[in-house]
């Protein structure tokens, strides 16, 4: 009995271990560097501050290539901006709706009801503008990812001279932590690319980990209430679990 | 027990005319358990369990979700971002699939070890395989639903292994299809399908339990209870073990839902299906893997199919495979290191289907699955007639006195 629960315990986790080598997979020799994220771990939680500088650092540089469409401005509310400064980020952008009472469709500020539009109409609009390649939706980049926050650090912060061995072809660069190295985004972050509305200086790697705390909410923007009711969930639980067993025991005590 | 017995009017006045509390009662008070199951036996009434939650959560999400090529996907992040508590529906479906296959193999290779398919119990374990089938067909097409890269790849390549069948191959997978290739129809049947199977599940495991209720349960010894000394009433003390294992149960689930919700997932799910763009490395989901290392073993695609298909066949035909009178594996010495030797094989089956198929991954496959069906189809025999069991003990009662204590 003892033997077989072990065993099925070992099972499991070698079960869930393959899950995972098998996702990872394909990447070859790529890089990893983690960051610490207040995010991770059971007791993880998102940093306001973190997340509008990387607001602020995808507005102003990935967002001319990159959208987030699953995001409304309404969903800002998280970041800590106060319904205020939500219209008044909404108003900066222009939204197409319609049809009006002639039939026409017409362009109008954006409320905080409205997605935040992304830089290109379709998908052949934004290849057209990025030698045919294609800069994927990050609106769900660090779930779309294995071990997704520390990849999208790496990347953004991977890129470097290519090995003599290698050929970088025209419109592609070298990126130490992409699947294969060569990727056709241009370096993105150099570390003075963007100036902090709130004062903190940056670094390529400030920059890179705050643009990650924002994509990372933009994922999953449940997860602060998803491990807070988790807490609850398990501690209820394992009182359940002791208090059960402790009745067991009780009951079957009656038998001899 | 009759009608006087309750004490409530308005029961007595139903039962009398529509017997559903005598019934409960003699589930309850008058079938006897024998009295030395295992934390093992747990595992019949967490797949129930399991089954419960999948159907309730499902009927949830399917309140939300959109079953259109176009939307699917962005339906499924609606319900994870602006439907009330919608990211929990989902999350714990996602999960308690997976805990539900843990559930059901565990539960398969306890009846294995304990030899539970034998006699009389051949029908039970044969509606077990059914369960088994219809769960891995109702996982499968629930996995295509949200419509992400790998729910497009996964149904592209498991439908495409029925045009494998010799002459009406290529019409079959059309069929499935719903068209030429796999696209809104395939979306929108393999939903309304996603929604029907588990209630085909929900009835067949009736039948299980009405199998399993005509000779009860096997035990760890696998003698058969020979009087009232033996066995003891499922109310209340497996109906309070069982709360033991539940309650176990739901912390490890609440654990995966809420702190690792998508350890057991895929990442590129969360990239939406993209018809001209092929993932590096196509898996199904972690619980067909096994099955996935048998299907690539084979060079050729027809015998792959087949063969994935005989791994469950066998299943069903254990009870004449193995012979032995002996069901414990507590008495099989030889028996129970081949048991074990089998655990591991299914383990490094699961492990090499998520390998991509090459190199020494294959070599290994084939090894792996050739003892799969070596063990099945020819050590189960061979130890029916060869293997010296040891001694059974005379009756249930006498080795659980022995080690009154310890026991239970
Ligand atoms: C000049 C346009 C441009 C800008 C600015 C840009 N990207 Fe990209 N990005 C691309 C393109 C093009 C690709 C597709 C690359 C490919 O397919 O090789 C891409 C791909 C990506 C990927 C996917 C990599 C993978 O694993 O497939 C991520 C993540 C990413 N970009 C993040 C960012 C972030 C974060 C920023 C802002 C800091 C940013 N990008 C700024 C053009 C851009
Ligand atoms: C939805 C899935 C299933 C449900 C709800 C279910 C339910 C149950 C329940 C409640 C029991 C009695 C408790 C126990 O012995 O654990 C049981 C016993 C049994 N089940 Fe299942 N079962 C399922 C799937 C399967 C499968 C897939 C198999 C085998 C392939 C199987 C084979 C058996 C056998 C042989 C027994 C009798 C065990 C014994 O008495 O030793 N079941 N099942």
């Amino acid at each position: 009995m003892v033997k077989f629960l072990i065993a099925s315990v070992t099972a499991l986790a070698a079960l869930i271990g393959v899950a995972g080598p098998a996702q990872a997979a394909g990447g070859g020799d790529v890089k990893l560097v983690s960051g610490e994220w207040s995010f991770a771990g059971p007791f993880g939680y998102f940093d306001k501050g973190a997340m509008q500088r990387g607001f602020q650092v995808y507005r102003e540089v990935c967002a001319g290539c990159h959208g987030v469409e699953y995001l409304a401005f309404r969903n800002l509310a998280d970041l800590g901006y106060n319904d205020a400064e939500i219209k008044a980020i909404a108003a900066e952008y222009e939204v197409m709706d319609g049809p009006d009472d002639d039939g026409e469709m017409f362009m109008r500020a954006a409320r905080p009801a409205d997605l935040i539009p992304s830089p290109y109409r379709n998908d052949n609009e934004a290849r057209a503008n990025n030698n045919g390649a294609l800069p994927p939706d990050l609106s769900l980049i660090t779930k779309a990812r294995a071990n997704g926050a520390d990849y999208l650090y790496s990347l953004l912060l991977g890129y470097e001279d290519a090995p003599a061995s290698t050929e970088v072809p025209d419109g592609m660069y070298y990126n130490n932590a992409y699947s294969g190295h060569l990727i056709a985004m241009p370096q993105p972050i150099y570390g003075d690319d963007v100036e902090y509305a709130d004062g903190t200086p940056t670094t390529p790697e400030s920059l890179a980990a705050d643009v990650t705390h924002f994509l990372m909410w933009a994922a999953e923007p449940k997860m602060e209430v998803r491990k807070r009711i988790g807490v609850a969930a398990v501690f209820f639980l394992s009182i359940f679990l002791i208090m059960s067993y402790m009745a067991k025991r009780r009951v079957w005590a009656e038998l001899h | 027990m009759s009608a006087e017995k309750f004490s409530n009017p308005v029961v007595r006045w139903i039962d009398h005319r529509l017997p559903v509390f005598s019934m409960l009662d003699h589930e309850k008070y008058d079938y006897p358990v024998p009295k030395n199951l295992n934390y093992f036996w747990n595992f019949g009434v967490l797949a129930g369990l399991a089954l419960v939650i999948m159907i309730v959560t499902g009927i949830v999400l399917a309140m939300n979700y959109t079953a259109h090529v176009d939307h699917a996907f962005s339906s499924v992040e609606r319900i994870m971002r602006d439907v009330n508590h919608g990211w929990l529906i989902r999350y714990i479906h996602m999960n308690a699939a997976s805990f539900f296959f843990i559930v059901v193999y565990i539960h398969i290779f306890r009846g294995l070890y304990y030899g539970s398919y034998k006699a009389p119990r051949e029908l039970l374990w044969m509606l077990g395989v059914v369960i088994f089938l219809l769960m891995m067909a109702t996982a499968f097409m629930g996995y295509v639903l949200p419509w992400g890269q790998m729910s497009f790849w996964g149904a592209t390549v498991i439908t495409n292994l029925f045009s494998a069948i010799p002459i009406v191959g290529e019409s079959i997978v059309t069929f499935l299809w719903g068209g030429f290739s796999v696209d809104n129809p395939t979306l929108n049947r393999f939903f309304s399908l996603h929604y029907l199977m588990p209630f085909v599940i929900a009835g067949v495991v009736v039948l299980h339990i009405v199998a399993l209720h005509r000779f009860g349960s096997n035990n760890p010894i696998g003698i058969d209870a020979k009087g009232p000394q033996d066995t003891i009433s499922f109310h209340p003390y497996y109906t309070i073990k069982d709360m033991v294992g539940i309650a176990m149960f739901l912390l490890l689930l609440a654990v995966a839902v809420f702190f690792f919700p998508n350890a057991m997932g895929h990442p590129d799910n969360y990239i939406p299906a993209n018809p001209m763009q092929t993932p590096a490395h196509i898996v199904p989901e972690w619980y067909f893997l096994p099955f996935y290392a048998i299907l690539r073993a084979v060079p050729d695609k027809l015998g792959g199919v087949l063969l994935m298909f005989a791994a469950i066949f066998v299943l069903f035909i254990l009870p004449w495979l193995d012979r032995s009178p002996v069901r414990s594996a507590r008495f099989r010495p030889v028996f129970r290191i081949f048991f074990w030797l089998l655990f591991i094989d299914c383990i490094a089956l699961g492990y090499l289907g998520g390998k991509p198929a090459e190199g020494v991954y294959v070599v290994l496959s084939r090894i792996a699955t050739v003892w799969y069906f070596l063990h099945f189809l020819v050590i189960l025999p061979m130890l029916s007639v060869f293997e010296t069991t040891k001694p059974l003990p005379k009756s249930i009662s006498e080795p659980v006195l022995a080690t009154a204590k310890g026991a239970a």
